[in-house]
């Protein structure tokens, strides 16, 4: 039954050989948004996609807390089997209000979201265009729901045009899938670009917004705010396990009859719903990301000193400064014991190895947190480099440097 | 709508566009064991493919492609878009 995973657990060995198991990461203690203890030693976290540093905020720690107390630990059942809890409808109302959506139906993770609204959405006889470099669970919600799927080029709305135009004489709604953020590279979509195809094709547009969120737009709302296209999105998907510091996901659109979704995302109809203690917190999160832009503003500060930093250390970057920071690898083995020397620098960062990359190029990637101060960052950029330097893969542009 | 020939013919340029052709190519040629792609790549040049052609391969159908003669099938085909 296994015997077909022996290639794969061969190619695991390999990566872990190499020092630590970068897919199995165990810390002692996470100590905080920005640290961790691991091996009995104190590392920075700089892979954690907690944007806006929220896991520890203490309202949001009170309110799960109290929410445990007086409901209990779980639900222990699905919205439409055993029923809503008060909290449940008010966190779809307070998340709507937040992003001035009509309706939002949230879902148990963020992976869920995409499976059960794609599936839903897009049907048999019905078109899905993805953006090449979708997130697994998008591809995955596409396979679900049966619709035919269609890849465009990364980021190209000219690409998503053409193969708009090649499907113009088939039967059946086209949606169009783009993430605000890509997780890999930190790139966003030209989403204005893609909005005017929208409507020149007639088709729907979908955005995952989850490491947008409380990211870009002047008030968090994501890419689409950031771009001024949000009447031409029809459906929101994001997640609380980033920005909102919990887990969960969500859908959102003003479109009449969106509840359908309620009673045919079987993401949504055969899972067990939210606990309370995450729903509270979730809730407590948005009032906390609405009340105090000013971290968005460090988030952003962060991400640009990373960016920065790496640049004039003589490091090739690929997109533009965002809270998403990927160094591109020469090959596998180089960001493997990248990644470990890191590690044994007190720096935990992510390992990103194909076919999860674009391109199916290795990249150390690194996420920025409002809560890092601009010391750790320093700390973090000076061990980037030693490792570069000691790695060989910094030569040309510090001999330019010193 | 392509003929075999013509599908064969302009896959092997494509290939050699993409500097991927190292030899003679025929319909047994596996792509990712005879042309050295990984799953990645393949996927990259099918798109490459389908922009030169200007037509679509739908996702459903990528399954069934092992081999340029697998290729050429869906190219062929009438799901092929285009």
């Amino acid at each position: 039954m296994l015997a077909k995973f022996r290639a794969l657990r061969a190619e695991h060995a390999a990566v872990s050989a190499a020092g630590q198991d970068p897919f199995g990461v165990a810390f002692d203690a996470v100590l905080s948004a920005t640290e961790a203890m691991l091996g009995g030693r104190r590392i920075l976290l700089l892979g954690t996609n907690n944007y806006l540093g929220l896991t520890f905020d203490q309202d949001c720690i009170d309110s799960a807390v109290a929410a445990t107390e007086a409901q209990g630990t779980g639900t222990t059942g699905s919205r439409i089997a055993n029923g809503t809890y008060g909290g449940h409808a008010a966190l779809e109302r307070r998340l709507a209000r937040f992003l001035r959506r009509r309706s939002a139906m949230v879902f148990t993770t963020g992976y869920q979201a995409n499976l059960g609204a794609l599936s839903a959405l897009a049907g048999r006889g019905d078109h899905l265009l993805l953006d090449a470099d979708s997130h697994a669970s998008i591809y995955d919600g596409a396979r679900l729901g049966g619709a035919q799927v269609t890849r465009f080029r990364h980021n190209d709305p000219d690409d998503l045009r053409r193969r708009l135009r090649l499907l113009a004489s088939q039967p059946g709604e086209k949606l169009i899938v783009a993430e605000g953020i890509y997780s890999m590279l930190g790139d966003t979509a030209p989403l204005r670009e893609m909005a005017a195809v929208k409507r020149e094709a007639g088709a729907w547009l979908l955005v995952d917004e989850a490491h947008s969120l409380g990211v870009l737009g002047e008030q968090g709302r994501g890419l689409a705010e950031a771009e001024g296209v949000e009447e031409d999105v029809d459906f929101v998907v994001g997640t609380f396990s980033k920005s909102l510091g919990a887990i969960g996901g969500f859908c959102a659109s003003d479109l009449d009859g969106f509840d359908a979704l309620r009673l045919s995302a079987r993401a949504y109809m055969f899972t067990a719903s939210l606990p309370p203690s995450i729903v509270a917190s979730v809730f407590q999160a948005i009032e906390v990301m609405e009340e105090n832009p000013q971290l968005r503003d460090r988030l952003r500060r962060n991400g640009q000193q990373l960016h920065a930093g790496l640049a004039v250390a003589g490091f090739a970057l690929g997109a533009m400064p965002s809270p998403i920071v990927s160094l591109p690898m020469p090959d596998r083995e180089t960001a493997v014991m990248f990644w470990n020397a890191l590690l044994a620098e007190g720096v935990y960062t992510n390992l990103a190895l194909g076919p999860a990359t674009p391109g199916g190029k290795p990249l150390l990637r690194m996420s920025v947190s409002a809560a890092l101060t601009p010391a750790q960052i320093d700390t973090a950029i000076a061990a980037i480099a030693r490792v570069g330097r000691t790695l060989g893969l910094l030569h040309s542009a510090l001999a330019a440097a010193e | 709508m392509l003929d075999e020939q013509a599908a064969l013919r302009e896959i092997t340029e494509a290939l050699e566009e993409s500097g991927k052709l190292t030899g003679p190519v025929t319909m047994e040629t596996s792509i990712l064991h005879d042309l050295s792609f990984d799953s990645v790549g393949a996927i990259d040049f099918i798109m490459l493919l389908e922009t030169r052609l200007d037509t679509i391969i739908p996702m459903d159908r990528m399954a069934e492609i092992e081999t340029i003669g697998d290729l050429v099938r869906v190219l062929t085909s009438e799901t092929a878009a285009s």
